[in-house]
Protein backbone atom coordinates (compact mmCIF):
# COMPACT_ATOMS: atom_id res chain seq x y z
CA UNK A 1 0.00 0.00 0.00
CA UNK A 2 1.34 3.07 -0.89
CA UNK A 3 2.41 5.88 2.37
CA UNK A 4 -0.06 8.92 2.45
CA UNK A 5 2.59 11.51 3.17
CA UNK A 6 1.06 14.34 5.54
CA UNK A 7 0.71 17.74 3.86
CA UNK A 8 -0.46 20.61 6.22
CA UNK A 9 -3.89 21.81 5.44
CA UNK A 10 -2.03 25.20 4.71
CA UNK A 11 -0.32 23.73 2.42
CA UNK A 12 -2.97 22.03 0.29
CA UNK A 13 -5.13 25.36 0.42
CA UNK A 14 -1.87 27.37 -1.17
CA UNK A 15 -1.06 24.59 -3.61
CA UNK A 16 -4.89 25.10 -4.77
CA UNK A 17 -4.62 28.93 -4.79
CA UNK A 18 -2.14 28.74 -6.74
CA UNK A 19 -2.73 26.33 -9.10
CA UNK A 20 -6.75 27.95 -9.72
CA UNK A 21 -4.55 31.09 -9.91
CA UNK A 22 -2.21 29.92 -12.63
CA UNK A 23 -5.09 28.87 -14.61
CA UNK A 24 -6.88 32.26 -14.18
CA UNK A 25 -4.09 33.98 -15.64
CA UNK A 26 -3.12 32.20 -18.54
CA UNK A 27 -7.06 33.62 -20.39
CA UNK A 28 -7.54 36.87 -21.39
CA UNK A 29 -9.34 39.27 -19.29
CA UNK A 30 -12.81 40.85 -19.00
CA UNK A 31 -13.95 44.18 -17.00
CA UNK A 32 -17.04 45.32 -15.73
CA UNK A 33 -17.70 49.12 -15.11
CA UNK A 34 -20.98 51.39 -14.68
CA UNK A 35 -21.46 54.15 -16.44
CA UNK A 36 -24.21 56.95 -16.72
CA UNK A 37 -26.74 54.36 -18.92
CA UNK A 38 -25.80 51.42 -16.90
CA UNK A 39 -23.27 48.76 -16.71
CA UNK A 40 -20.96 47.93 -19.24
CA UNK A 41 -19.38 44.50 -20.01
CA UNK A 42 -16.62 43.99 -22.16
CA UNK A 43 -14.46 41.04 -22.18
CA UNK A 44 -11.58 39.99 -24.26
CA UNK A 45 -12.40 37.17 -26.69
CA UNK A 46 -11.72 36.30 -30.25
CA UNK A 47 -13.94 33.55 -30.19
CA UNK A 48 -17.98 32.79 -30.59
CA UNK A 49 -17.67 31.21 -27.22
CA UNK A 50 -19.02 33.45 -24.76
CA UNK A 51 -17.50 34.85 -21.47
CA UNK A 52 -20.93 37.33 -21.27
CA UNK A 53 -24.43 36.20 -20.84
CA UNK A 54 -27.64 37.74 -19.48
CA UNK A 55 -29.12 35.87 -16.25
CA UNK A 56 -31.95 37.89 -15.39
CA UNK A 57 -33.51 41.31 -16.17
CA UNK A 58 -31.10 43.51 -14.93
CA UNK A 59 -28.57 40.92 -13.56
CA UNK A 60 -25.97 40.18 -16.14
CA UNK A 61 -22.74 37.84 -15.89
CA UNK A 62 -19.28 37.83 -17.01
CA UNK A 63 -16.33 35.46 -16.10
CA UNK A 64 -12.84 34.76 -17.05
CA UNK A 65 -11.01 31.20 -16.85
CA UNK A 66 -11.92 27.90 -17.71
CA UNK A 67 -15.05 27.40 -20.07
CA UNK A 68 -16.43 24.34 -19.23
CA UNK A 69 -16.51 25.44 -15.37
CA UNK A 70 -17.81 29.12 -15.71
CA UNK A 71 -20.19 27.68 -18.32
CA UNK A 72 -21.84 25.13 -15.86
CA UNK A 73 -21.65 28.19 -13.50
CA UNK A 74 -23.24 30.40 -15.82
CA UNK A 75 -26.56 27.77 -16.71
CA UNK A 76 -26.84 27.16 -13.06
CA UNK A 77 -27.19 31.20 -12.81
CA UNK A 78 -29.96 31.30 -15.18
CA UNK A 79 -31.63 28.16 -14.02
CA UNK A 80 -31.77 29.74 -10.06
CA UNK A 81 -32.98 32.91 -11.19
CA UNK A 82 -35.48 31.39 -13.51
CA UNK A 83 -37.11 28.94 -10.75
CA UNK A 84 -36.87 32.10 -8.42
CA UNK A 85 -38.74 34.44 -10.81
CA UNK A 86 -40.85 32.17 -11.77
CA UNK A 87 -42.37 30.78 -8.11
CA UNK A 88 -42.26 34.35 -6.34
CA UNK A 89 -41.84 37.69 -8.58
CA UNK A 90 -39.77 38.62 -11.87
CA UNK A 91 -38.36 41.79 -8.53
CA UNK A 92 -37.39 38.62 -6.30
CA UNK A 93 -34.56 38.34 -8.14
CA UNK A 94 -31.62 39.91 -6.99
CA UNK A 95 -27.61 40.05 -7.47
CA UNK A 96 -27.00 39.36 -3.86
CA UNK A 97 -28.99 36.47 -3.86
CA UNK A 98 -27.02 34.67 -6.86
CA UNK A 99 -24.00 35.89 -5.06
CA UNK A 100 -24.24 34.45 -2.33
CA UNK A 101 -25.08 31.29 -4.33
CA UNK A 102 -21.84 31.25 -5.72
CA UNK A 103 -19.99 32.22 -3.22
CA UNK A 104 -21.12 28.72 -1.59
CA UNK A 105 -20.35 26.74 -4.27
CA UNK A 106 -17.22 27.82 -5.44
CA UNK A 107 -16.03 27.45 -1.66
CA UNK A 108 -17.38 24.44 -1.07
CA UNK A 109 -15.53 23.32 -4.38
CA UNK A 110 -12.59 24.74 -2.97
CA UNK A 111 -12.39 23.04 0.30
CA UNK A 112 -13.68 19.51 -0.81
CA UNK A 113 -12.57 18.52 -4.14
CA UNK A 114 -9.29 17.91 -5.55
CA UNK A 115 -9.21 20.16 -8.41
CA UNK A 116 -10.63 23.81 -7.62
CA UNK A 117 -12.42 25.50 -9.98
CA UNK A 118 -10.22 27.94 -12.00
CA UNK A 119 -12.71 31.08 -12.54
CA UNK A 120 -13.53 34.54 -11.65
CA UNK A 121 -16.91 35.72 -12.23
CA UNK A 122 -19.07 38.90 -12.12
CA UNK A 123 -22.29 38.96 -11.17
CA UNK A 124 -23.51 42.95 -12.18
CA UNK A 125 -26.91 44.20 -11.28
CA UNK A 126 -27.94 47.39 -12.95
CA UNK A 127 -30.44 49.65 -10.91
CA UNK A 128 -31.98 53.25 -11.39
CA UNK A 129 -28.38 54.87 -10.86
CA UNK A 130 -24.91 54.20 -10.91
CA UNK A 131 -24.75 54.59 -7.49
CA UNK A 132 -27.04 51.70 -6.86
CA UNK A 133 -25.67 49.28 -9.03
CA UNK A 134 -24.20 46.36 -8.07
CA UNK A 135 -20.96 44.56 -8.66
CA UNK A 136 -19.87 41.30 -7.36
CA UNK A 137 -17.00 39.52 -8.06
CA UNK A 138 -16.48 35.98 -7.00
CA UNK A 139 -13.31 34.04 -6.98
CA UNK A 140 -12.12 30.42 -7.62
CA UNK A 141 -11.71 29.92 -3.08
CA UNK A 142 -15.50 31.34 -2.62
CA UNK A 143 -14.60 35.02 -1.70
CA UNK A 144 -17.16 37.91 -2.27
CA UNK A 145 -16.23 40.98 -2.91
CA UNK A 146 -18.63 43.97 -3.41
CA UNK A 147 -16.81 46.11 -5.91
CA UNK A 148 -16.85 50.10 -6.19
CA UNK A 149 -18.18 50.84 -9.58
CA UNK A 150 -15.63 48.92 -11.92
CA UNK A 151 -13.74 45.83 -11.79
CA UNK A 152 -10.68 43.55 -13.89
CA UNK A 153 -10.30 39.85 -13.90
CA UNK A 154 -8.01 37.08 -16.27
CA UNK A 155 -4.41 37.65 -15.97
CA UNK A 156 -2.53 41.18 -14.86
CA UNK A 157 -6.01 42.41 -13.64
CA UNK A 158 -3.88 44.48 -11.17
CA UNK A 159 -2.37 46.42 -14.58
CA UNK A 160 -5.70 46.73 -15.95
CA UNK A 161 -7.10 47.69 -12.79
CA UNK A 162 -5.20 50.53 -12.51
CA UNK A 163 -5.92 51.98 -15.81
CA UNK A 164 -9.93 51.64 -14.80
CA UNK A 165 -8.88 53.52 -11.56
CA UNK A 166 -7.61 56.13 -13.30
CA UNK A 167 -10.27 56.28 -15.90
CA UNK A 168 -13.14 55.17 -14.27
CA UNK A 169 -16.09 57.90 -13.86
CA UNK A 170 -19.84 57.10 -13.29
CA UNK A 171 -21.07 59.79 -14.97
CA UNK A 172 -19.42 59.24 -18.50
CA UNK A 173 -21.95 58.00 -21.39
CA UNK A 174 -21.02 54.95 -23.47
CA UNK A 175 -17.90 55.66 -26.32
CA UNK A 176 -15.76 57.09 -23.47
CA UNK A 177 -16.67 54.04 -20.75
CA UNK A 178 -16.25 51.30 -24.04
CA UNK A 179 -12.62 53.14 -24.69
CA UNK A 180 -11.97 53.03 -21.23
CA UNK A 181 -12.87 49.49 -20.98
CA UNK A 182 -10.56 48.64 -24.78
CA UNK A 183 -7.64 50.60 -23.45
CA UNK A 184 -7.22 48.86 -19.79
CA UNK A 185 -7.74 46.07 -22.06
CA UNK A 186 -5.04 46.66 -24.43
CA UNK A 187 -2.62 48.15 -21.30
CA UNK A 188 -1.58 44.51 -21.15
CA UNK A 189 -0.27 41.84 -23.32
CA UNK A 190 1.72 43.50 -25.87
CA UNK A 191 5.00 43.22 -27.02
CA UNK A 192 7.73 44.01 -24.63
CA UNK A 193 5.19 46.10 -22.48
CA UNK A 194 3.88 48.01 -25.27
CA UNK A 195 0.31 48.75 -25.02
CA UNK A 196 -2.57 47.19 -28.06
CA UNK A 197 -5.76 48.87 -29.54
CA UNK A 198 -8.05 46.67 -29.75
CA UNK A 199 -10.35 46.47 -32.44
CA UNK A 200 -14.30 45.24 -32.83
CA UNK A 201 -13.35 41.30 -33.80
CA UNK A 202 -11.27 41.06 -30.27
CA UNK A 203 -14.28 42.38 -27.86
CA UNK A 204 -17.15 40.60 -26.56
CA UNK A 205 -19.58 43.27 -25.29
CA UNK A 206 -23.01 43.56 -23.59
CA UNK A 207 -24.49 46.69 -21.43
CA UNK A 208 -27.05 46.29 -18.92
CA UNK A 209 -29.32 49.47 -19.63
CA UNK A 210 -31.07 50.74 -16.73
CA UNK A 211 -33.44 53.06 -18.81
CA UNK A 212 -34.82 49.66 -19.79
CA UNK A 213 -37.99 48.21 -18.38
CA UNK A 214 -38.00 44.06 -18.53
CA UNK A 215 -34.54 42.53 -20.12
CA UNK A 216 -32.10 45.25 -19.73
CA UNK A 217 -29.30 42.92 -21.07
CA UNK A 218 -28.21 43.78 -24.69
CA UNK A 219 -25.10 42.59 -26.82
CA UNK A 220 -23.46 45.22 -28.94
CA UNK A 221 -21.78 43.64 -32.08
CA UNK A 222 -21.13 44.23 -35.55
CA UNK A 223 -21.60 47.99 -37.28
CA UNK A 224 -22.96 49.97 -33.61
CA UNK A 225 -19.72 48.11 -31.77
CA UNK A 226 -17.43 49.43 -34.41
CA UNK A 227 -19.05 52.90 -34.34
CA UNK A 228 -18.89 53.05 -30.68
CA UNK A 229 -15.24 52.28 -30.81
CA UNK A 230 -14.36 54.68 -33.08
CA UNK A 231 -15.89 57.59 -30.47
CA UNK A 232 -17.39 59.63 -33.23
CA UNK A 233 -20.77 59.63 -32.00
CA UNK A 234 -23.20 57.45 -29.80
CA UNK A 235 -25.38 55.07 -31.37
CA UNK A 236 -28.88 55.03 -31.22
CA UNK A 237 -30.80 53.25 -28.13
CA UNK A 238 -33.19 51.25 -30.78
CA UNK A 239 -29.55 50.16 -32.61
CA UNK A 240 -28.14 48.86 -29.22
CA UNK A 241 -30.86 45.49 -30.02
CA UNK A 242 -34.44 46.45 -28.25
CA UNK A 243 -36.57 44.19 -28.59
CA UNK A 244 -38.69 46.39 -30.10
CA UNK A 245 -36.33 46.85 -32.96
CA UNK A 246 -36.40 45.13 -36.22
CA UNK A 247 -34.90 41.95 -36.19
CA UNK A 248 -32.21 40.48 -38.37
CA UNK A 249 -33.63 39.76 -41.91
CA UNK A 250 -33.46 35.96 -41.60
CA UNK A 251 -30.15 34.11 -42.59
CA UNK A 252 -29.69 32.70 -46.11
CA UNK A 253 -27.97 29.77 -45.16
CA UNK A 254 -30.54 28.92 -43.30
CA UNK A 255 -28.82 29.33 -39.61
CA UNK A 256 -30.84 29.54 -37.15
CA UNK A 257 -31.75 33.46 -36.26
CA UNK A 258 -30.74 34.94 -32.92
CA UNK A 259 -33.35 36.99 -31.25
CA UNK A 260 -33.34 40.65 -30.93
CA UNK A 261 -33.43 40.21 -27.09
CA UNK A 262 -30.01 37.98 -26.56
CA UNK A 263 -28.03 39.23 -30.12
CA UNK A 264 -28.91 42.36 -31.72
CA UNK A 265 -28.10 43.85 -35.33
CA UNK A 266 -29.26 46.86 -37.57
CA UNK A 267 -31.57 46.21 -39.63
CA UNK A 268 -28.98 47.19 -42.72
CA UNK A 269 -26.75 44.09 -41.92
CA UNK A 270 -27.67 40.46 -42.52
CA UNK A 271 -27.40 38.97 -40.01
CA UNK A 272 -24.69 36.24 -40.76
CA UNK A 273 -22.04 38.73 -41.98
CA UNK A 274 -22.12 40.62 -38.65
CA UNK A 275 -21.47 38.28 -36.30
CA UNK A 276 -17.85 37.69 -35.43
CA UNK A 277 -16.18 35.12 -37.62
CA UNK A 278 -15.86 31.12 -36.39
CA UNK A 279 -12.57 31.00 -35.22
CA UNK A 280 -10.15 29.38 -38.27
CA UNK A 281 -9.76 25.93 -37.45
CA UNK A 282 -6.28 26.19 -38.25
CA UNK A 283 -5.85 28.34 -35.10
CA UNK A 284 -7.05 26.45 -31.73
CA UNK A 285 -9.87 27.81 -30.30
CA UNK A 286 -8.67 28.50 -27.04
CA UNK A 287 -9.28 31.96 -26.26
CA UNK A 288 -11.44 31.39 -23.28
CA UNK A 289 -10.00 27.64 -22.03
CA UNK A 290 -7.34 29.41 -20.01
CA UNK A 291 -5.11 26.87 -21.14
CA UNK A 292 -2.26 29.28 -23.06
CA UNK A 293 -4.47 31.57 -24.55
CA UNK B 1 -37.06 20.36 -1.67
CA UNK B 2 -34.93 18.90 1.20
CA UNK B 3 -32.22 17.27 -1.32
CA UNK B 4 -31.79 21.49 -2.06
CA UNK B 5 -29.74 21.76 1.05
CA UNK B 6 -26.93 19.99 0.89
CA UNK B 7 -24.70 20.81 4.08
CA UNK B 8 -21.57 21.97 2.09
CA UNK B 9 -24.26 24.83 0.33
CA UNK B 10 -23.51 23.85 -2.90
CA UNK B 11 -26.01 24.13 -5.53
CA UNK B 12 -27.20 20.94 -6.15
CA UNK B 13 -25.82 18.76 -9.19
CA UNK B 14 -28.99 19.41 -11.51
CA UNK B 15 -28.14 23.26 -11.30
CA UNK B 16 -24.76 22.83 -12.73
CA UNK B 17 -24.88 20.36 -14.90
CA UNK B 18 -24.44 20.50 -18.93
CA UNK B 19 -28.71 18.66 -18.65
CA UNK B 20 -31.30 20.47 -20.33
CA UNK B 21 -32.18 23.61 -21.33
CA UNK B 22 -35.60 23.23 -21.09
CA UNK B 23 -36.93 25.09 -18.37
CA UNK B 24 -40.00 22.28 -17.60
CA UNK B 25 -37.47 19.48 -17.98
CA UNK B 26 -35.26 21.32 -15.54
CA UNK B 27 -38.33 21.74 -13.12
CA UNK B 28 -38.70 18.08 -13.05
CA UNK B 29 -35.36 17.38 -11.09
CA UNK B 30 -35.28 20.69 -9.23
CA UNK B 31 -38.59 22.00 -8.06
CA UNK B 32 -41.37 19.20 -9.57
CA UNK B 33 -44.71 20.64 -7.33
CA UNK B 34 -44.03 23.80 -9.36
CA UNK B 35 -44.94 22.11 -12.44
CA UNK B 36 -48.70 21.65 -13.37
CA UNK B 37 -50.27 18.39 -14.41
CA UNK B 38 -49.09 16.53 -11.75
CA UNK B 39 -51.16 16.88 -8.79
CA UNK B 40 -53.55 14.39 -7.85
CA UNK B 41 -57.21 15.30 -8.17
CA UNK B 42 -60.29 13.23 -6.86
CA UNK B 43 -62.52 11.80 -8.91
CA UNK B 44 -65.32 13.32 -10.58
CA UNK B 45 -66.14 15.92 -13.11
CA UNK B 46 -64.54 19.35 -11.38
CA UNK B 47 -65.63 21.91 -14.37
CA UNK B 48 -67.38 24.69 -12.63
CA UNK B 49 -65.03 25.27 -9.57
CA UNK B 50 -63.44 28.00 -11.15
CA UNK B 51 -63.37 30.55 -13.84
CA UNK B 52 -62.97 29.79 -17.34
CA UNK B 53 -62.27 32.06 -20.04
CA UNK B 54 -63.72 32.42 -22.99
CA UNK B 55 -63.30 33.60 -26.34
CA UNK B 56 -59.27 34.62 -28.34
CA UNK B 57 -58.87 35.19 -31.79
CA UNK B 58 -55.87 35.64 -34.03
CA UNK B 59 -55.13 36.94 -37.43
CA UNK B 60 -52.42 36.43 -40.07
CA UNK B 61 -51.27 39.73 -41.67
CA UNK B 62 -48.79 40.69 -44.54
CA UNK B 63 -46.56 41.83 -41.68
CA UNK B 64 -46.77 39.43 -39.09
CA UNK B 65 -50.14 38.11 -36.30
CA UNK B 66 -52.83 40.47 -34.82
CA UNK B 67 -54.08 37.96 -31.77
CA UNK B 68 -56.85 39.53 -29.48
CA UNK B 69 -59.25 38.59 -26.73
CA UNK B 70 -62.27 39.51 -24.75
CA UNK B 71 -62.16 40.44 -21.07
CA UNK B 72 -64.57 38.38 -19.53
CA UNK B 73 -64.02 34.79 -17.47
CA UNK B 74 -67.16 33.23 -16.01
CA UNK B 75 -68.32 30.48 -13.39
CA UNK B 76 -71.82 28.77 -14.51
CA UNK B 77 -74.10 31.47 -15.11
CA UNK B 78 -71.78 33.92 -13.37
CA UNK B 79 -69.31 36.57 -14.39
CA UNK B 80 -66.03 35.90 -12.23
CA UNK B 81 -64.67 38.52 -13.63
CA UNK B 82 -65.12 41.69 -16.58
CA UNK B 83 -61.48 42.32 -16.84
CA UNK B 84 -59.10 39.40 -16.65
CA UNK B 85 -56.64 39.49 -19.67
CA UNK B 86 -56.33 36.37 -21.77
CA UNK B 87 -53.85 37.48 -24.27
CA UNK B 88 -49.98 37.71 -23.49
CA UNK B 89 -46.54 37.91 -24.99
CA UNK B 90 -44.61 34.87 -25.50
CA UNK B 91 -41.66 36.26 -26.28
CA UNK B 92 -40.34 39.17 -28.21
CA UNK B 93 -42.04 38.49 -31.27
CA UNK B 94 -44.82 35.71 -30.71
CA UNK B 95 -48.08 35.79 -28.56
CA UNK B 96 -50.12 33.59 -26.60
CA UNK B 97 -53.83 33.54 -25.95
CA UNK B 98 -55.53 30.95 -23.98
CA UNK B 99 -59.53 29.75 -23.28
CA UNK B 100 -60.53 27.21 -20.51
CA UNK B 101 -60.00 26.89 -16.57
CA UNK B 102 -58.11 30.21 -16.11
CA UNK B 103 -56.40 29.60 -13.49
CA UNK B 104 -54.29 26.40 -15.24
CA UNK B 105 -54.31 28.38 -17.84
CA UNK B 106 -52.80 31.32 -17.01
CA UNK B 107 -50.00 29.15 -15.22
CA UNK B 108 -49.37 27.65 -18.44
CA UNK B 109 -48.79 30.99 -20.11
CA UNK B 110 -46.45 31.72 -17.61
CA UNK B 111 -44.92 28.62 -17.46
CA UNK B 112 -44.46 28.54 -21.63
CA UNK B 113 -42.96 32.31 -21.25
CA UNK B 114 -40.20 31.80 -19.06
CA UNK B 115 -39.54 28.18 -20.82
CA UNK B 116 -38.54 30.26 -24.01
CA UNK B 117 -36.86 33.15 -22.24
CA UNK B 118 -34.75 29.99 -20.30
CA UNK B 119 -34.08 28.75 -23.51
CA UNK B 120 -32.78 31.87 -25.66
CA UNK B 121 -30.51 32.39 -22.00
CA UNK B 122 -28.83 29.14 -21.83
CA UNK B 123 -28.47 28.84 -26.26
CA UNK B 124 -28.02 32.11 -27.00
CA UNK B 125 -30.37 32.37 -29.38
CA UNK B 126 -34.31 32.03 -29.70
CA UNK B 127 -36.45 29.09 -30.37
CA UNK B 128 -37.78 28.16 -33.84
CA UNK B 129 -41.45 29.12 -34.26
CA UNK B 130 -42.41 25.62 -34.54
CA UNK B 131 -39.96 24.53 -31.83
CA UNK B 132 -41.96 27.14 -29.67
CA UNK B 133 -45.61 25.51 -30.45
CA UNK B 134 -44.17 22.21 -29.97
CA UNK B 135 -42.85 22.61 -26.55
CA UNK B 136 -46.48 24.13 -26.20
CA UNK B 137 -48.27 21.37 -27.38
CA UNK B 138 -46.09 19.63 -24.92
CA UNK B 139 -47.09 21.76 -22.14
CA UNK B 140 -51.05 21.29 -22.99
CA UNK B 141 -50.48 17.17 -23.26
CA UNK B 142 -49.24 17.04 -19.37
CA UNK B 143 -52.72 18.60 -18.79
CA UNK B 144 -54.54 16.00 -20.27
CA UNK B 145 -55.34 13.89 -16.87
CA UNK B 146 -57.37 17.71 -15.58
CA UNK B 147 -58.87 18.12 -18.82
CA UNK B 148 -60.96 14.81 -18.86
CA UNK B 149 -61.80 16.06 -15.24
CA UNK B 150 -63.34 19.25 -16.84
CA UNK B 151 -60.06 21.09 -15.95
CA UNK B 152 -59.38 22.04 -19.69
CA UNK B 153 -57.56 24.71 -21.16
CA UNK B 154 -56.50 25.22 -24.94
CA UNK B 155 -53.95 27.65 -26.26
CA UNK B 156 -54.19 29.64 -29.35
CA UNK B 157 -50.38 30.55 -30.41
CA UNK B 158 -49.24 32.53 -32.97
CA UNK B 159 -46.20 34.72 -33.86
CA UNK B 160 -44.02 36.53 -36.25
CA UNK B 161 -41.86 33.61 -37.96
CA UNK B 162 -37.96 35.01 -38.53
CA UNK B 163 -36.81 32.52 -40.09
CA UNK B 164 -40.35 31.63 -42.42
CA UNK B 165 -40.04 28.51 -45.05
CA UNK B 166 -41.92 30.49 -47.28
CA UNK B 167 -41.58 34.39 -46.92
CA UNK B 168 -44.77 35.45 -47.93
CA UNK B 169 -45.79 33.89 -44.77
CA UNK B 170 -44.32 35.62 -42.48
CA UNK B 171 -47.60 35.36 -39.48
CA UNK B 172 -48.27 31.97 -38.33
CA UNK B 173 -50.50 30.28 -36.49
CA UNK B 174 -51.35 26.85 -34.58
CA UNK B 175 -54.27 25.86 -32.72
CA UNK B 176 -54.19 22.76 -29.99
CA UNK B 177 -56.59 20.29 -28.90
CA UNK B 178 -56.58 18.96 -24.91
CA UNK B 179 -54.84 15.94 -26.10
CA UNK B 180 -51.90 18.17 -27.38
CA UNK B 181 -52.79 17.97 -31.05
CA UNK B 182 -51.13 20.87 -32.91
CA UNK B 183 -52.19 22.15 -36.10
CA UNK B 184 -51.18 25.25 -38.24
CA UNK B 185 -54.30 27.31 -39.30
CA UNK B 186 -54.17 29.19 -42.70
CA UNK B 187 -55.18 32.74 -42.21
CA UNK B 188 -57.07 32.80 -39.01
CA UNK B 189 -58.30 30.83 -35.90
CA UNK B 190 -60.28 31.19 -33.02
CA UNK B 191 -61.01 29.50 -29.50
CA UNK B 192 -62.82 29.39 -26.79
CA UNK B 193 -66.74 29.58 -26.47
CA UNK B 194 -67.50 32.27 -29.06
CA UNK B 195 -65.09 30.73 -31.78
CA UNK B 196 -67.83 29.50 -33.44
CA UNK B 197 -69.12 32.82 -33.99
CA UNK B 198 -65.76 34.76 -34.14
CA UNK B 199 -64.53 31.96 -36.49
CA UNK B 200 -68.02 32.70 -38.89
CA UNK B 201 -67.13 36.40 -38.56
CA UNK B 202 -63.67 35.87 -39.73
CA UNK B 203 -64.55 33.28 -42.47
CA UNK B 204 -66.66 36.06 -44.34
CA UNK B 205 -64.49 38.95 -43.65
CA UNK B 206 -60.72 37.71 -43.67
CA UNK B 207 -58.09 38.34 -46.83
CA UNK B 208 -55.01 37.28 -47.49
CA UNK B 209 -52.02 39.68 -46.57
CA UNK B 210 -54.22 42.32 -44.50
CA UNK B 211 -52.98 45.29 -42.84
CA UNK B 212 -52.18 45.23 -39.23
CA UNK B 213 -54.87 47.65 -38.86
CA UNK B 214 -57.47 45.94 -40.75
CA UNK B 215 -56.58 42.97 -38.87
CA UNK B 216 -57.16 44.88 -35.35
CA UNK B 217 -60.23 46.07 -36.66
CA UNK B 218 -61.25 42.76 -38.18
CA UNK B 219 -60.21 41.23 -34.50
CA UNK B 220 -62.58 43.46 -32.63
CA UNK B 221 -65.14 42.69 -34.54
CA UNK B 222 -65.32 39.73 -34.83
CA UNK B 223 -65.43 39.31 -30.93
CA UNK B 224 -68.23 41.85 -31.26
CA UNK B 225 -69.93 39.03 -33.14
CA UNK B 226 -68.86 36.42 -30.44
CA UNK B 227 -70.01 38.31 -27.01
CA UNK B 228 -73.79 39.08 -29.57
CA UNK B 229 -74.50 35.49 -29.77
CA UNK B 230 -72.59 33.78 -26.99
CA UNK B 231 -73.56 34.81 -22.97
CA UNK B 232 -69.66 33.87 -22.19
CA UNK B 233 -68.06 36.63 -24.05
CA UNK B 234 -67.92 40.03 -23.04
CA UNK B 235 -68.00 42.75 -25.90
CA UNK B 236 -66.71 46.37 -25.66
CA UNK B 237 -67.61 47.67 -22.08
CA UNK B 238 -67.83 51.85 -22.79
CA UNK B 239 -69.70 52.56 -19.56
CA UNK B 240 -66.45 51.02 -17.58
CA UNK B 241 -64.28 51.19 -20.17
CA UNK B 242 -62.92 47.84 -20.32
CA UNK B 243 -61.94 46.72 -24.39
CA UNK B 244 -60.80 43.77 -25.59
CA UNK B 245 -57.09 43.12 -25.41
CA UNK B 246 -55.39 43.11 -28.79
CA UNK B 247 -51.64 42.66 -29.49
CA UNK B 248 -49.57 42.49 -32.56
CA UNK B 249 -46.82 40.79 -33.40
CA UNK B 250 -44.42 42.12 -36.45
CA UNK B 251 -40.67 42.66 -37.49
CA UNK B 252 -40.63 44.98 -34.99
CA UNK B 253 -41.77 42.53 -31.80
CA UNK B 254 -44.88 42.42 -30.04
CA UNK B 255 -47.00 45.42 -29.36
CA UNK B 256 -49.96 45.59 -27.53
CA UNK B 257 -52.51 48.14 -28.06
CA UNK B 258 -52.82 51.33 -25.87
CA UNK B 259 -56.08 52.24 -24.29
CA UNK B 260 -56.39 55.09 -26.68
CA UNK B 261 -55.63 52.86 -29.86
CA UNK B 262 -58.09 50.47 -28.48
CA UNK B 263 -60.63 52.97 -27.72
CA UNK B 264 -61.04 54.11 -30.99
CA UNK B 265 -61.17 51.01 -32.63
CA UNK B 266 -63.60 49.68 -30.45
CA UNK B 267 -65.41 53.02 -30.72
CA UNK B 268 -65.74 52.54 -34.61
CA UNK B 269 -66.98 48.99 -34.47
CA UNK B 270 -69.68 49.72 -32.10
CA UNK B 271 -70.92 53.18 -34.01
CA UNK B 272 -70.97 50.66 -37.12
CA UNK B 273 -72.94 47.97 -35.51
CA UNK B 274 -75.31 50.71 -34.12
CA UNK B 275 -76.67 51.54 -37.70
CA UNK B 276 -76.11 47.88 -38.82
CA UNK B 277 -76.84 45.42 -35.77
CA UNK B 278 -75.70 42.35 -37.76
CA UNK B 279 -71.57 44.24 -39.30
Amino acid sequence: MAMQFYASPEQVQRDRSEYARKGIARGRSAVVLTYEGGILLVAENITTLRKISEIYDKIGFAAVGRYNEFESLRRAGIRMADVNGYSYDRRDVTGRFLANAYTQTLGAIFTETQKPYEVEICIAQVGSSPETDELYRITYDGSVMDEPGFMAMGGQAEAISSVLREGHDPAADLPTALALAAKALGSVGGENGATRKLDSKQLEVAVLDRRRKGRAFRRIHGQPLITLLEGLETVAEKDLGDVDAAPPPPAADGKPTVSAASEQDVASKPAATDKPEAADPAEPADGVNGDGS
Amino acid sequence: MAKDFDPSGRVPDYYVNAGTSSFTQFLTHASPELLPGRRPLPPGLSADIAPHGTTIVAIATAEGVVMGGDRRATMGNLIASRDIEKVHPADSYSLIGIAGTAGIGIELMRLFQVELEHYEKIEGTMLSTDGKANRLAGMVRGNLGAAMQGLAVVPLFAGYDLSPADPAKVGRIFSFDVAGGLYEETGYDAIGSGSLFAKSALKKKYRAGLSTDDAVRLAVEALYDAADDDTATGGPDLTRKIFPVVMSATANGTHRLTEAEIIAVAEQVVAGRMENPGG
